[in-house]
């Protein structure tokens, strides 16, 4: 039995039942941009960065199921300014000093910053007041990165079995909070073998003592760009 | 306080809510009556009672403005904030409050006895300004009123002895149709829908082409269906009565004056898809109506109109609970309501799946208005033909608008759907009108040429509020106010929403404070677009409303704030120096800097 398709930016795209667009599109080898998105969770929708064009109404790729014969549209300059945009949001909301950062070079913020060539903050800074958490022995939170994606959140409770991170606050005060009367990250039942640990796309959640580790140069991103890396790897190379 | 004391304290709460986490919101609500604010003991214990982490706890009460997880003061005074409580005189007021008290707004008296904030409306703006005291609303604020408060705080009197009047509202009803002059007694709706039997009746929903009167104006018939339809045996009513847009008090009065209709309503919903249990999600603003409720809850419950056996049927089971909302307007939208029901943050969900099939704790849910379901009653008795022979080709029946503003008599008026702007304001007794705000602040702003437009789906759609400005009224400070309040009020889950709102208040805040440039509009119109683009929910898509019917309207108010510049910086260097000066207490010309060459140079 043939599988349905759709066309993303006029190319088809077969896809499963059920299936959302962005899955579908991956699995065909083409990348469409997502921070909160992760292949081990169900979709999240809030980073917006999977925005996608289809008949007219802008969507999230993420979350809307393929449906046979819609005409997609992702990679345009009308999508890709949109994201541009979402991108400097980011940016401003936090304290993103990316030469500075241990994270820079591993930084999917930074890498998709440079993928849709963002050359701007463009808005005023928000300069939030967010201390570092320093107090676990072998990890470090540095809450000016977050970016709410609550990947961490989501493998913290559902792969690791523990919750140690949640959301409070509402609108642009929201933050992320851990599981401890003390707010300390020490006095949760975190590990740094948790899945928690490395889930984060940006630089909040970052190992002690192996900062440096990889020189800056020869890290993730400085190797390959974004859109190929966040592929997956094609099952049995032929 | 003795070692312990919360222990004692949760476990009573526990019982209460027979120990269930989705009433964790409930628990806390009731939790923090103790002390005003929910100490880090209060949060550990109960998240530990019901297993929970506690940081999910901590999230809740964090997502919440009527949730404190620092002191507040004993009294906690907020001022209703919409626009129309401000042209009432609101910012004098609490300035004249703040004065008498010694303490400024957004801080705790050194006693600890009060605090002074703002709040967003309070659904009042009929009889505003108001405001809101350990939750309880009062209304129809002046001097004489603030003063006798400040008498009652400094007495340290308990809130239930103050004088019962404060607490009292009106219900300004000025004009009645069908719903507001019905005198058919509790049960008289149910009895006939029962008489027809359930597919009988649901066909006379479908025949009466009601829609939603919350705003969105789905057909209530189909959303009814769809629940009967969904495969599940436990199915869910909910009323939505988080009635927090903006100059909109239908509900209130609903509640208020009619609240058997509404409870009678949602019994009907019940015997149409077969639901056992019904919720009232009631916004914490009307904290005041609650008593009222509950026995009006308790005496149908005694004349047999909900529980078992509902008119003497065998199986048609059903009963109410009234859950409260604290202080979140993103919870008027209906899948942020069903997880604030559960107990936790009200993030919109993403839909599809919708309510009707997944809602409450997974379950196939209706969520309806408060007024719609109201409306239900007038079907049952009189039956859907008669109901949409009134209004339009696509919008059948009556509207409840909440009328403020500049205009004489400010309330409630019931009118046919497709009445038009000119006919309302001729009934309220309004002159001078230079624009009418209807649909609250996600609504539309109307200019004098289009007055002769109708409220209906097909042409001004609404959810009730209808506010008056006249041409004393500068448009930009409407649209600043309804823009700080999306800032509030976004749930910060989706990127556009969250920092989109607070781009656009702190453009208008700059254009506000005579900083604007001509590039600041280009950048507002980018901003409204992608707002409106790539939100997660309506929230985010209708917050730049105000703004952009603004700039189509009444540009000139917005190019009055406007410099003789092409660009100007957002950074003030100036006020990046006011810290400097309040520490050194300076306020010298030495101690300032020119932000901008003058333009006359």
């Amino acid at each position: 039995m043939s599988r349905s398709t759709f066309l993303l930016d006029g190319q088809s795209v077969p896809f499963d039942d059920g299936q959302m667009i962005l899955e579908a599109a991956r699995a065909a080898g083409r990348y469409i941009p997502h921070l909160c998105w992760h292949p081990d969770f169900p979709p999240h929708g809030s980073c917006k960065l999977c925005v996608v064009k289809v008949a007219g109404r802008h969507v999230s790729a993420c979350a809307t199921p393929a449906r046979a014969g819609a005409e997609v549209e992702s990679d345009t300059p009308e999508i890709n300014t949109e994201r541009r945009t979402l991108l400097q949001m980011l940016f401003v909301e936090g304290n993103h000093f990316c030469p500075a950062c241990e994270k820079s070079g591993d930084c999917q913020l930074q890498a998709m910053a440079y993928d849709l060539e963002m050359t701007t903050p463009r808005f005023r800074h928000f300069f939030p007041d967010r201390p570092v958490d320093a107090s676990h022995p072998e990890v470090l939170l540095d809450f000016n990165r977050c970016i709410y994606c609550e990947l961490c959140v989501r493998a913290s409770r559902e792969q690791d079995g523990k919750a140690v991170f949640a959301l409070t606050g509402r609108g642009i005060n929201k933050k992320l909070a851990v599981n401890a009367e003390s707010g300390r990250l020490a006095d949760t039942d975190f590990a740094a073998d948790d899945k928690a640990a490395r889930i984060c796309p940006v630089g909040v959640i970052l190992k002690k003592r192996v900062g440096f580790a990889v020189p800056i140069g020869e890290r993730t991103y400085d190797r390959a760009p974004l859109h190929e890396v966040a592929l997956p790897k094609p099952e049995g190379d032929t | 306080m003795a070692l312990g004391a919360w222990a004692q304290r949760v476990d009573e709460t526990l019982t209460r809510f027979g120990r269930r986490p989705e009433y964790l919101l409930q628990m806390l609500i009731a939790l923090q009556e103790h002390e005003n604010w929910l100490p880090p003991e209060a949060l550990t214990t109960l998240a530990a009672a019901l297993d929970l982490p506690r940081a999910r706890v901590e999230g809740v009460v964090g997502f919440y403005s009527f949730l404190h997880a620092e002191p507040v003061g004993q009294y906690r005074l907020l001022f209703s904030d919409n626009i129309i409580d401000r042209m009432c005189g609101s910012e004098a007021l609490m300035a004249r409050l703040c004065h008498s008290l010694w303490l400024a707004p957004g801080q705790v008296s050194e006693d600890g006895l009060v605090s002074v904030d703002v709040t967003s409306c309070t659904g009042l703006g009929d009889q505003g300004p108001a405001m809101l005291v350990n939750g309880r609303a009062i209304a129809a604020l002046n001097e004489d009123r603030i003063d006798i408060i400040c008498e009652l705080i400094r007495q340290k009197l308990a809130l239930d002895a103050w004088p019962v009047e404060l607490f009292q509202f009106e219900k300004n009803i000025h004009q009645r149709d069908a719903l507001l002059s019905c005198t058919a007694l509790p049960g008289d709706a149910l009895r006939a829908a029962i008489a027809v039997g359930r597919d009988a009746w649901l066909s006379q929903m479908q025949a009466s082409r009601l829609r939603g009167r919350g705003g969105a104006g789905f057909t209530t018939a189909v959303k009814w269906l769809a629940c009967r339809n969904a495969p599940a045996t436990e199915k869910i009513v909910v009323c939505n009565a988080d009635e927090g847009e903006p100059g909109t008090f239908k509900d209130r009065v609903l509640l208020d004056a009619h609240a058997d209709l509404v409870f009678e309503g949602m019994t009907l919903a019940a015997w149409a898809v077969g639901a056992r249990r019904g919720f009232l999600y009631l916004r914490g603003e009307y904290l005041n109506l609650r008593p009222a409720l509950e026995a009006t809850l308790a005496r149908r419950r005694a004349e047999g109109w909900l529980g078992a056996s509902i008119g003497g049927v065998a199986g048609f089971d059903f009963d109410i609970e009234i859950h409260l909302g604290a202080g979140a307007y993103v919870c008027g939208e209906e899948t942020a309501l069903l997880e604030s029901l559960e107990g936790k943050r009200g993030t919109p969900r993403i839909r599809p799946p919708f309510p009707v099939t997944h809602g409450y704790l997974g379950l196939p849910t209706v969520v309806n208005n408060v007024e719609t379901l109201a409306k239900c009653c007038l079907i049952a008795l009189h039956g859907g033909a008669a109901f949409a022979a009134t209004g339009t080709a696509q919008s059948a029946g009556t509207k409840l608008l909440s009328v403020s503003g500049d205009c004489a008599r400010p309330g409630i008026y019931e009118f046919p759907f497709g009445v038009t702007v000119r006919q309302v304001l001729d009934a309220c007794g309004a002159s001078d009108t230079l624009a009418v705000q209807v649909g609250g602040a996600a609504g539309i702003t109307l200019a004098p040429y289009e007055f002769g437009r109708r409220v209906a789906f097909e042409d001004v759609p609404t959810a009730g509020a209808f506010m008056v400005f006249n041409d004393t009224r500068d448009m930009f400070e409407v649209a600043h106010n309804f823009v700080r309040f999306f800032a509030h009020e976004s749930c910060g889950f989706c990127t556009p929403c969250r920092v989109g709102t607070s781009l656009l208040a702190g453009t208008l805040d700059k254009l506000a404070e005579g900083k604007g440039s001509p590039a600041d509009l280009l950048e507002i119109e980018d901003l409204d677009r992608l707002l409106k683009q790539a939100s997660h929910c309506g929230l985010g898509s209708a917050a730049p409303n105000p703004v952009i019917d603004g700039l189509q309207k009444f540009r000139p108010a917005y190019e009055r704030h406007l410099m003789h510049a092409d660009f100007s910086p957002a950074f003030d260097l100036d006020g990046a120096l006011r810290r400097a000066r309040q520490i050194t207490g300076r306020d010298d010309a030495g101690a300032h800097l020119p932000q901008q060459p003058e333009a006359s140079r």
